[in-house]
């Protein structure tokens, strides 16, 4: 399963200090302990950055990609910040990820970035109007977004469909329509469409102290369900033996005493 | 409408061990494809075979082959030079069986004795294999590994019982290791792990998932050697990526089948034949299962597998 380090949030206080004043150190140390610890994308989220995106979408980059030698998941709202990220990309490494584009017409400048530099994009399954409310709903909203895809010129393998992980503690039906959705991504296309979530959504809200146990569980009913791709705490090295096992009991890897430590 | 060959496509390679020096050196693996499946891949290297010789007379070879090396088997220096310009081998594993315990019991030193005077005497790259007692073999091989010391040469076999001592002379001297488990696909997985947990590069290990002869167990060898190539390939596991060890004449040239006399079993046939051919099916089977470098023993079972080793190419 490919991992999206999460650690490199604007939401982080530590982060967000090192953005404002642009000091590169605390992020390359996230950055290169999330690929030390086995991700395969680094997530740069700044925000809405509407205040100097480009040069601080340009800045995270560069000083990212200089430490760790590993694509980047640019992940902003800010059209103009995402395209100084995509041209500052070192595509040496891998294609770059946008995160993300919706099935609101506001996004689809998103698909157009994406079709311009060839990065891979997340879509969420989600409209204008609200939250889906079912399986069937995000992959109508699915089938929508791909359309749009087309004809924008992106091809469905750079695509990762997105769910929307809502919280267990506020909506828990939807984690069973979140995993079903997983499922029937993949049929709406063959080869099947890729999948991906922001894991930790999942235990938003819940008491600090089960939120790995909540993502951990819920991980692992996703990887048996087929997901591709996972933005989530690669830190976590409970959460990251369960994957591990997972894909191990699924054949995915083959089993050796010391499989956790590969 | 035209036929289109179906393709697959891999995610990961084998890698590829260079072992010997200067251009007598033989590379093995680098293939990003299944074996001898060259229209979806490249496939840079052929398997290569090795001839087998011993570090004393070979009394325990039944006659068929023990004969093909009469003349110069009393002495490894001479059986080497013999393989290497009559013979034309391309490389040559030494096998230092006089070490077991239950056999001469020779020293490490008497060990790295023979193998400085043959490699003084050959240019073709040198595999050295103790004699697979678990206690002997690490002294030997350490020994064996120093007295080589700068010919890049490849050393075996490292087992679960004995690995740390072979692994650290191995890296100590520059040579290739042999990792060997018995017909176990995921210990297999754990002896590599083990050992570049060490320190060791997963670019000088082969991996020998034991061999076995056509009627006892060949099928067993088989599916392991089919299985590591396909977590090496499809799922990219880079702890199944070294090149396989197929060490096939000691395993054949011991059964019924190539020592039971045509007075005996007069339906079998011709002894002779009888033991070529079954060297040489059971070497063809290991090559179409992935393994990139054989140990044999008889000359014209050699010559048939590198004749198809050619074919196929």
């Amino acid at each position: 399963m490919i991992i999206i380090g999460e650690k490199i949030s604007v939401i982080a206080k530590k982060v967000r200090e090192a953005m404002n004043s642009r000091d590169p150190k605390p992020l390359q140390e996230l950055a290169d302990a999330q690929w030390k610890a086995g991700a395969h994308i680094i997530d740069v989220n700044t925000g809405p950055a509407e205040e100097k995106g480009e040069e601080l979408m340009t800045w995270m980059v560069q000083s990212i990609q200089e430490k760790v030698h590993a694509p980047l998941c640019l992940d902003t709202t800010n059209p103009q910040a995402l395209e100084a990220g995509l041209k500052a990309h070192n595509n040496q490494w891998g294609k770059p990820l946008i995160n993300s584009t919706s099935n609101d017409p506001e996004r689809f400048i998103m698909l157009e970035l994406a079709a311009k530099y060839n990065a891979q994009i997340i879509a969420l399954t989600v409209g204008k109007g609200g939250l889906p409310a079912d399986a069937e709903e995000r992959c109508g909203i699915a089938a929508e977004i791909m359309a749009r895809a087309a004809e924008f010129g992106v091809p469905l393998e750079n695509i990762f469909l997105d769910p929307l992980i809502l919280q267990v503690c506020t909506t828990q039906d939807q984690a069973l329509h979140s995993l079903k959705a997983i499922k029937m991504f993949q049929e709406l296309n063959d080869p099947p469409m890729k999948t991906v979530v922001g894991l930790s959504n999942i235990s938003n809200g819940t008491p600090k102290l089960m939120r790995s146990l909540i993502d951990r569980v819920y991980l692992t009913l996703l990887v048996y369900e087929g997901l591709t791709a996972a933005i989530m705490n690669p830190l976590d090295k409970e959460l990251m033996d369960a994957m591990k096992t997972t894909e191990m009991f699924m054949g995915k890897t083959l089993y050796a005493h010391s499989y956790l430590e590969m | 409408m035209s036929f289109v060959v179906p393709k697959e496509s891999y995610n990961g390679k084998v890698l590829s061990v260079d072992f010997g020096k200067g251009d007598k050196a033989v590379v093995i693996g680098g293939e990003n494809t299944l074996p001898f499946l060259s229209f979806e891949g490249e496939i840079p290297n052929r398997p290569v075979v090795a001839y087998e010789i011993q570090d004393c007379p070979p009394e325990d070879w039944p006659e068929r082959v023990r004969n093909e090396y009469k003349d110069v088997s009393g002495d490894p220096v001479t059986w080497a030079k013999h393989c290497q310009d009559n013979l034309k081998a391309g490389a040559i594993a030494l096998r230092l069986v006089s070490t077991h315990p239950d056999r001469e019991n020779r020293s490490a030193e008497d060990a790295a004795k023979t193998i400085r005077n043959v490699l003084a005497a050959i240019d073709i790259p040198l595999i050295i294999l103790g004699s697979n007692h678990i206690e002997k073999d690490a002294s030997v091989l350490v020994a064996a590994a120093e007295a080589a010391s700068g010919y890049n040469c490849i050393i075996g076999k490292a087992q679960e019982g004995n690995y740390k001592t072979i692994v650290a002379a191995a890296l100590a001297h520059n040579h290739k290791l042999i990792a060997m488990s018995e017909l176990d696909i995921n210990l297999a997985k754990q002896l590599n792990i083990l050992i570049t947990q060490m320190g060791f590069d997963k670019e000088k290990l082969i991996t020998d998932p034991m061999c076995s002869a056509l009627g006892y167990g060949l099928e067993y060898t088989y599916s392991v050697m089919e299985r590591i190539r396909l977590a090496g390939l499809f799922q990219n596991d880079a702890t199944m990526q070294p090149p396989i060890l197929g060490d096939v004449g000691m395993y054949v040239w011991k059964i019924k089948e190539v020592t039971a006399a045509e007075a005996d079993v007069p339906e079998w046939g011709s002894l002779e034949e009888r033991g070529v051919a079954w060297e040489a099916i059971t070497a063809t089977s290991m090559i179409v299962a992935g393994t990139n470098l054989l140990i044999m023993r008889h000359p014209k079972s050699i010559g048939i597998v590198e004749k198809t080793i050619a074919e196929l190419t």
